[in-house]
């Protein structure tokens, strides 16, 4: 496609951002911006950080969202690039558009009803909710990992992980199916092997609170009830950092800056991060992430 | 042998000894997971759909396969013969390999043989043949509507649709790929 055809497409972009915006700006929330380039990636599993000179640029904002809110910033919100190195597919690109957002006080829960009211919000603006099948005014269809995979996949993940067929289940038993849904879905209670920076059940240790939302198959944002323990989190990053060697990638250094602002006292909070481009593909209806920025990587 | 990197849609891959095309290719990831490559594939010889994940690490099979310029030159029984531009090698080729192209086939036509192993099992046909019209309803004199078809055999009985126009001894052009009727060739 070329910048010409898609002029309709970005200008619905800069549409849905401001909308985007406004909705945040409506509920009291705070628009912050964070480096680019940092000195230490959030470490995680599968996440691969692009070097930038000595530092490497950001692969998320979490961390230092994170230090805002143990700042006591109640309700941050931020809309900006996030990269990560070999992320190319018709729906990955290595430089991406992440809104990311965190609210203190309240827990993953809280965050499905504000993301509905999110998509509503955007689908309203354009007179019209449903988008390739899917109603974004609908009330969200929620299932837990553990009911998904005993039902589509014939096994419980939780207790019993197993990380290699976790994923290709997820791929192919699970996310085909979500796909048939006419509705948002949020698949809940991840077990604490993919619980990455979430919290554990405070009743069920084996289950993070971390939920996905998806809308037609494909995975839209992804929210937690956040870790709130410096030293459980040093403890993750440890861990992490071992399965990363074992697997022939890079190690970063731990974030200090961060580790101790938790240590000082982080509030309890959630937090969400959502693709912008992913929901801008599905409110132009196109399957090529292409489509919807005005320069993709090759 | 091809890694991961290298998937890509019309990509020709081995598997258990067979060959298969990629139809549909998708670079994968769920939340927090490993890179997966989600394939669509179809066996070149017996046209069966397949579906593969892989990982990043994993590596594919890569066929040996050569293209090569042949000449298409008679039929022998269940056969067809066709001979090698630069050796002038024949070779025959499997009536199921050929399929509905044995229609299209025109002796001295360049073809495309696909050989796997050595085996031919597959044939690329020039885009375009013409074809004489052997039987078909007389046509409307005058009228040129296109949107209109009747039925009209060429010379080897093969049936297509026609617009109303196209009379018998007509030379007519056809799309190999589709089958179809695409327009009437003018003589000069």
């Amino acid at each position: 496609m070329s910048l010409q055809t898609k002029k309709n497409a970005l200008i619905l972009r800069a549409k849905v951002m401001a909308r985007i915006r406004a909705f945040f700006v409506e509920q009291g929330f705070l628009e912050v911006e964070t480096p680019l380039r940092v000195q230490t990636p959030a470490m995680e599993d599968h996440i691969d950080a692009e070097p930038s000179g000595d530092h490497w640029l950001r692969s998320s904002p979490e961390l230092h969202m994170k230090r805002m809110v143990c700042a006591g910033y109640e309700k941050i919100f931020q809309i900006g690039p996030c990269f990560r190195q070999g992320e190319r597919g018709a729906r990955h690109l290595p430089e991406y558009t992440m809104l990311e957002w965190y609210w203190t006080g309240v827990t993953s829960e809280a965050l499905i009803g504000q993301t509905c009211g999110l998509l509503r919000a955007v689908g309203q603006g354009f007179g019209n909710t449903v988008f390739g099948g899917v109603d974004l005014a609908a009330a969200p269809k929620v299932y837990t990992v553990r009911e998904l995979f005993q039902r589509l996949a014939g096994w419980d993940p939780v207790g019993a992980f197993d990380a290699d067929r976790f994923d290709f289940d997820l791929v192919e038993k699970v996310e085909p199916e979500l796909a048939k849904e006419k509705v948002p879905v949020v698949v809940k209670d991840f077990p604490a092997e993919r619980a990455a920076l979430a919290r554990m059940r405070p009743e069920d240790p084996g289950v993070a609170d971390r939920w996905e939302m998806y809308l037609g198959g494909v995975e839209l944002a992804n929210a937690y009830t956040e870790l709130t323990d410096a030293a459980e989190q040093r403890a993750r990053f440890e861990l992490c950092a071992e399965g990363r060697k074992g697997r022939g990638q890079e190690i970063y250094p731990l974030d200090e800056p961060f580790l101790s602002a938790m240590a000082q006292g982080m509030p309890e909070c959630a937090g969400i991060a959502l693709g912008m481009d992913r929901l801008l593909m599905r409110l132009l209806g196109t399957d090529r992430i292409d489509d919807v920025v005005a320069f993709a990587s090759p | 042998m091809y890694s991961t990197s290298d998937l890509r849609k019309g990509l020709k891959i081995e598997i258990d000894g067979q060959p298969y095309v990629i139809t549909d290719f998708q670079f994968v990831k769920p939340g927090k997971g490993q890179a997966l490559y989600r394939c669509k594939m179809k066996n070149i010889m017996t046209g069966t759909g397949l579906e593969r994940t892989y990982r990043s690490t994993e590596k594919i099979g890569k066929p040996d396969l050569m293209q090569k310029d042949m000449s298409y030159s008679y039929p022998d029984g269940e056969h067809f013969v066709f001979m090698d531009d630069t050796t002038y090698e024949q070779v025959t080729v499997d009536v199921d390999v050929v399929g509905d192209f044995k229609y299209f086939l025109i002796e001295e036509m360049p073809c495309k043989v696909l050989f796997f192993n050595d085996i031919p099992i597959d044939l690329e046909l020039p885009i375009f043949v013409e074809k004489l019209i052997a039987e078909t309803e007389p046509g409307a004199r005058g009228d040129t509507a296109t949107n209109v078809m009747k039925p009209a055999k060429i010379d080897n009985g093969y049936e297509i649709q026609v617009p109303l126009f196209i009379n018998e001894g007509d030379l007519v052009r056809i799309d190999t790929r589709t089958g179809e009727y695409t327009d009437r060739v003018t003589k000069k």
